[in-house]
């Protein structure tokens, strides 16, 4: 018998973790000499206290909703994808090639040839560890790692070498053409009557972030294909028996998963900066593990986890502007909120189980 | 309580052990109940009950490798705490598992002194146990090559390595724990003399199994557990199998599966020049012919591990192999494209697997979900092209277990809170449900209560009776006399000879089990 | 190419493959116990912060190496907690320790120096200097084998020598005495460890403890010996570069070296030939610097066929079902 009802398993202990996380974030700032209820203030007034704030804090929780998804679809299939980051860039890559080169009548076209360009880019990325791993076995945990470092590699070598414009000094690629501009959320919403800030780089792509929650929700618990990926992550040999090929799983699930992380790409490379930088991911890709994680792996789990990651960054980043406390504090917190969510579940999860169990006895 | 105590001489009318309520629970399942009760030295005590009694989990708890939530133990009359093995060997207590504890690419010696070594360096303490492995040898009989790798070596071998372990640490109770499932008959024998030859040195024996014929045919006294209680300890010289059988289950059972005589038809399954090389390359099946007609159940008898299991996973689309099979005049794709699992249920075959927790199921998805398990492609459970029918599906559930009788009746629980009867339940709906030509059964009441048990055989009968194929697989000889219309034992990845069910017996089987080839093989 | 840049080559190899090394065998203390640790990376990390602060603060390498190793410590204990009492998902673990040690090293660092996430220069006393050899003066100029000697054998610091030495002492621990037979017992199968009376927890703690005191000497050589301090992310991928190198090995210990010194021999080319022409042929930097990562996708892709790792790896002991 389950222990615990449903209510607690999936509320209550991501709650009573992230509570664990907080309040030792709330010991680092003490510890490098700030006060955590002033800083909580700022991160709160700094990412949700104006429609400037909410629209970074939604800009980021964009990003980390498409690496929280990718890391959340690999799971499903026991695939561990620490390769978002990687993904991510080349998904960047992708927009790159799309916006740049192909002379777009109208955003609204170049938006789906760009989101086909980056998750096709992150795929292909996402592509050789996948095969890696089903064919030959090698451990995705570690391939993936590798072809983080490999995609800095080459995105430096592309904005470097070919697509830096001449005479540049800066390695990004040019400015992106006026016609790919995707509306932000001050002119989607304007017409709305609300007025929204101006210079917040939340866009309509939280909107394709949004589909994309319910897309993979529809696809993991819905499908042929979901039933399968989830049957093929709990149990090897029992997809082995029920005839679900591993190989096929393995490598539907990682293309999925990287097409995701790619995707991210659309909302930092063309939403916001408007050409391809390098380092254009920030970390989201590893965020991603934090937001699948406490969002357990599932879409609206994903979905509110990465509206707080959204929140933290934005936050993160008025911290140090207003504090001595520098951005890495969110580093920190993420590690923290892995930690607990992940890796120390039980430590949580094994006395709310006792406590239960004798809430049930008597 | 150390280890000296148990080299005195005992007080032969003081138990070497005894426990007292002991209670254990795991979870909310309460594995054993306030159980009490005296083993006494220089004899052999055989606890029985059914799959999920409690048996285990009491032994374990004596051990040391769980701890009882209550409850006293007394060795030799002292009372005795046993929080870890540690404990247990100290008092003189060995345990052989049912699943072995050996370190697999270690040796025979490497596996004997872990944890019992005689200081830091290996040097020594090999060179130790190298000596009195020669005594132990000439004392009870208990060979083995010191240097063979364990995984190299025979399950009947890496027994008496778990036997040398314990004698090794000066054990002077030892607990075995289903000991036999894993040996052929004359293995067992051998065994029994080798526990008949410790009983006269003096040394106390429990014997935990399942099988009544072992009870009977060995022990001194016997306890009986059934749900996590000891119901009753008796002499085993004044009880009967029948008596025994219905203290395990609590009412009076019916041994044999009441069955007409097949009608056998055409052949459904023919097999022909069959082989096996598994992910090692090593030849589990060495060229096997079989028919399977319609109406008839073939039964496989063997040890595991002689090729059994690859021939139902070849036949299931688990594992690739070569040669022919047909099934209806039609021939099945053994290697690639076309020979996974998919491809041998859209040709008629369903599957009931060897492990259901491993295979048949997944054990932490609902039980509409388990209904659909390896049929999720089928047309019935789609609403579009694009989605699943799940509510379907949860109505197809409902039915299925209603006519199953699957406790409890919802389709929401994961397949994990079922208990071992129920969860095949379960399996055998789907497949039987399916209304295949050919229906393969491995070790379908391994596990399974009593009640189910009947249940289930019942219905793999009646679906005989409809003219279908059944290829049943099973260790258990008992089940395989039941059902079988025709027998086929495997030894060594070779058919050793057919019998017909009425025209042999189990000690010609075991000898065909253990690779003598009778004279018509 | 000449026979003294070989030898400058080379000497750079040892140097490069020193951190490796002593990750790779933390890595295989606490893997042939049973417990995977991506975590190498961070435990190296928190280690390279602390030891060169400490040596900053107090001109003492000593102090940091101890600082280091202690740091390591820590991060190895929160791993032990989490595989191994709270039986989580070790891989987790290890991602979470990573990021937590990447986060806070600069954290405390700009607490501490307010350099941007970096500490002081080392100077002096901060630094391991380079031993010299006996001899290595004298037979500095016998031909072919003084240069080898001077070069490539003397002149390092003394954890490289350390690290070196650690690989026959891993070799005797894991094969010859007591506690290497249990622990590879306890990684092969822990149930037959906590039978015959051992604990399993123990154990395995004692693994991951000797994998944070290596992982905590190789942070320090890194920041102490190797560089002149910390600089963020100055790791680089090594911890797990040395993973890849342990499955390479096959979780063995002379064949761990081996596969380290491929790996430093590597990333000693690229370090040489960065931005160096061949003929008519450039090779781009970018190539060089992400070789170690795609030889390590190659090597783990072609070479390894069948690395079976410890088999109870990866999986927390439950007794209990």
């Amino acid at each position: 018998m389950d222990v615990m009802p449903k209510w607690a398993e999936v509320i209550l202990v991501p709650l009573i973790s992230l509570v664990l996380a907080a309040i030792l974030s709330a010991v680092v700032i003490l510890g490098i000499g700030e006060d955590p209820i002033a800083a909580v203030e700022i991160m709160v007034n700094g990412a949700l206290g104006s429609t400037y704030g909410w629209g970074y804090t939604l800009y980021y929780a964009t990003n980390f909703i498409f690496t929280g998804l990718a890391v959340a679809v690999a799971f499903h299939a026991r695939m561990f994808n620490i390769g978002g980051e990687g993904q991510g860039m080349l998904g960047g890559l992708g927009v790159a090639l799309v916006c740049l080169y192909v002379p777009w009548p109208h955003w609204t076209i170049a938006l789906v040839a760009a989101c086909a360009g980056a998750a096709l880019f992150g795929a292909a990325w996402a592509a050789i560890p996948a095969y890696l791993q089903a064919k030959r076995g090698s451990h995705i945990v570690i391939t993936t790692i590798m072809f983080n470092f490999i995609a800095a590699a080459v995105l430096n070598y592309v904005l470097v070498n070919l697509m830096r414009p001449a005479g540049s000094m800066d390695p990004a690629t040019e400015r992106f053409p006026a016609a790919v501009h995707l509306p932000t959320l001050h002119e989607l919403l304007l017409p709305l009557g609300i007025n929204f800030s101006k210079s917040a780089p939340a866009n309509v792509t939280l909107l394709v972030a949004v589909l994309a929650c319910v897309a993979v929700w529809a696809l993991i618990w819905r499908t042929r294909l979901g039933f399968g990926l989830r049957a093929y992550g709990h149990s090897e040999t029992g997809a082995l028996y029920a005839g679900i090929s591993p190989v096929r799983i393995i490598m539907i699930s990682m293309l999925i998963s990287g097409g995701l992380a790619g995707l991210m790409a659309v909302n930092s490379t063309m939403g916001e900066a408007e050409r391809l930088v390098l380092n254009a991911t920030e970390g989201a890709g590893f965020i991603g593990i934090a937001v699948a994680l406490m969002g357990r792996s599932h879409p609206f789990g994903v979905f509110l986890a990465a509206i707080l990651f959204g929140f933290l960054y934005q936050g993160g980043a008025e911290l140090a502007l207003w504090t001595k406390i520098p951005r890495e504090l969110i580093v920190v917190i993420q590690a923290l909120v892995i930690l607990f969510t992940g890796a120390l579940d039980n430590m949580v999860r094994m006395p709310l189980e006792r406590l239960f169990l004798r809430m049930r006895k008597g | 309580m150390t280890a000296k105590a148990n080299t005195e001489r005992r007080d032969p009318a003081v138990p070497a052990i005894e426990l007292k309520g002991i209670s254990k629970s795991f979870g909310p399942v309460q594995a054993n109940k306030d159980i009490s009760i005296r083993v006494m030295p220089g004899t052999i005590h055989g606890i029985i009950g059914e799959n999920g009694a409690g048996k285990s989990t009491l032994m374990s708890i004596l051990y040391g490798f769980y701890r009882a939530d209550k409850g006293e133990i007394f060795i030799n009359g002292q009372k005795t705490e046993i929080p870890d093995s540690q404990a247990a060997i100290a008092a003189g207590i060995g345990m052989v598992f049912q699943h072995f504890k050996l370190v697999e690419n270690f040796t025979v010696l490497e596996n004997i002194i872990l944890g019992a070594e005689d200081g830091g360096l290996l040097g020594p303490s090999l060179s130790k146990a190298r000596k009195s492995l020669i005594e132990l040898e000439k004392e009870y009989g208990l060979k083995v090559d010191p240097d063979a790798v364990i995984e190299e070596i025979g399950v009947g071998k890496q027994q008496r390595v778990e036997i040398l372990k314990a004698l090794y640490r000066q054990a002077e109770i030892l607990i075995l724990d289903e000991p036999t499932g894993v040996l052929t008959p004359a293995e067992a024998d051998q065994l029994f003399r080798i526990l008949g030859r410790l009983r006269e040195e003096g040394k106390t024996i429990i014997l935990i199994t399942h099988k009544l014929r072992e009870i009977m045919e060995i022990t001194d006294t016997v306890s009986v557990m059934r749900r996590g209680e000891m119901t009753a300890t008796v002499k085993t010289s004044e009880t009967n199998p029948e008596q025994l059988a219905e203290l395990m289950v609590g009412r009076k059972v019916l041994l044999r599966v009441d069955k007409q005589p097949a009608k056998v038809g055409k052949p459904i399954l023919e097999i022909e020049n069959l082989r096996v090389i598994d992910e090692t390359g090593v030849e589990r099946v060495k060229g096997i012919d079989l028919t399977v007609r319609a109406g008839e159940i073939l039964g496989i008898a063997g040890v595991a591990g002689n090729g059994q299991s690859e021939l139902l996973e070849v036949l299931g689309g688990m594992r690739p192999a070569t040669g022919t099979i047909r099934i209806n005049g039609q021939p099945l794709i053994l290697e690639g494209t076309g020979s996974d699992g998919q491809s041998r249920r859209a040709q008629g075959i369903a599957h009931v697997p060897e492990d259901r927790q491993r295979e048949g199921l997944i054990m932490d998805f609902h039980a509409w979900e388990n209904v659909a398990f390896g049929y999720h492609h089928d047309a019935k459970y789609q609403a579009n092209g694009l989605f699943m029918n799940n509510a379907a599906l949860r109505a197809d559930t409902e039915a299925k277990m209603k006519k199953f009788d699957v406790r409890p009746p919802d389709p929401w629980l994961a397949a994990k809170n079922f208990s071992g009867g129920n969860q095949q339940k379960i399996v055998v709906a789907r497949e039987i449900e399916r209304n295949p030509d050919l229906l393969l059964v491995g070790q379908p009441t391994r596990g399974v209560d009593i009640g189910a048990i009947e249940f289930i055989h019942n219905e793999i009968v009646a679906l005989r009776d409809e003219g279908k194929a059944i290829l049943l697989v099973s260790v258990e000889l008992d089940e395989i006399f039941s059902l079988a219309d025709r027998i086929a034992v495997m030894f060594d990845g070779q058919i050793m000879g057919e019998r017909m069910p009425d025209a042999t017996d189990e000690k010609e089987l075991g000898l065909l089990m253990a690779g003598v080839a009778g004279e018509a093989a | 190419m000449d026979f003294l840049t070989i030898i400058q080559v080379l000497d750079s190899t040892i140097r490069l493959s020193t951190p490796l090394l002593l990750a790779c065998l933390a890595g295989l203390f606490s893997e042939r116990a049973g417990i995977f640790d991506i975590g190498l990376e961070g435990k190296m990390l928190a280690a390279a912060f602390f030891s060169a602060a400490i040596a900053a603060v107090t001109g003492s390498v000593w102090l940091g190496l101890l600082a280091g190793t202690v740091a390591s410590l820590v991060l190895s204990g929160l791993h032990g907690l989490a595989s191994i009492t709270f039986r989580g998902n070790q891989l987790i673990s290890g991602v979470a320790i990573n990021f937590l040690a990447a986060g806070m090293t600069v954290l405390v660092a700009q607490d501490w120096f307010q350099q941007g996430g970096r500490t002081p220069s080392l100077i002096g006393g901060g630094r391991f200097s380079p031993l010299t050899l006996p001899f290595a003066e004298a037979l500095r100029d016998v031909p072919l084998l003084g240069p080898i000697y001077y070069e490539l054998i003397s002149g390092h610091s003394i954890l490289v020598y350390v690290a070196f030495l650690c690989v026959p002492a891993t070799w005797w621990v894991l094969y010859r005495t007591r506690f290497g037979l249990r622990l590879r017992a306890v990684g092969e199968n822990p149930a037959a460890v906590d039978t015959a009376g051992v604990s399993v927890v123990g154990m395995r703690y004692a693994a991951v403890a000797i994998c944070g005191l290596l992982c905590g000497i190789a942070g320090a050589y890194l920041a102490t010996a190797l560089q002149a301090g910390f600089v963020k992310d100055m790791t680089a991928g090594r911890g797990y570069i040395a993973l890849a190198a342990l499955i390479f090995a096959k979780w063995r210990p002379w064949q761990s070296m081996g596969a380290c010194l491929l790996f430093g021999l590597l990333q000693a080319v690229a370090l040489r030939y960065q931005n160096i022409q061949l003929g008519d042929f450039v090779i781009p930097v970018q190539v060089m610097d992400a070789l170690p990562y795609i030889l390590t996708v190659v090597i783990l892709a072609g070479f390894v066929g069948k690395a079976i790792p410890p088999r109870a790896g990866g999986e927390p002991y439950v007794k209990e079902r």
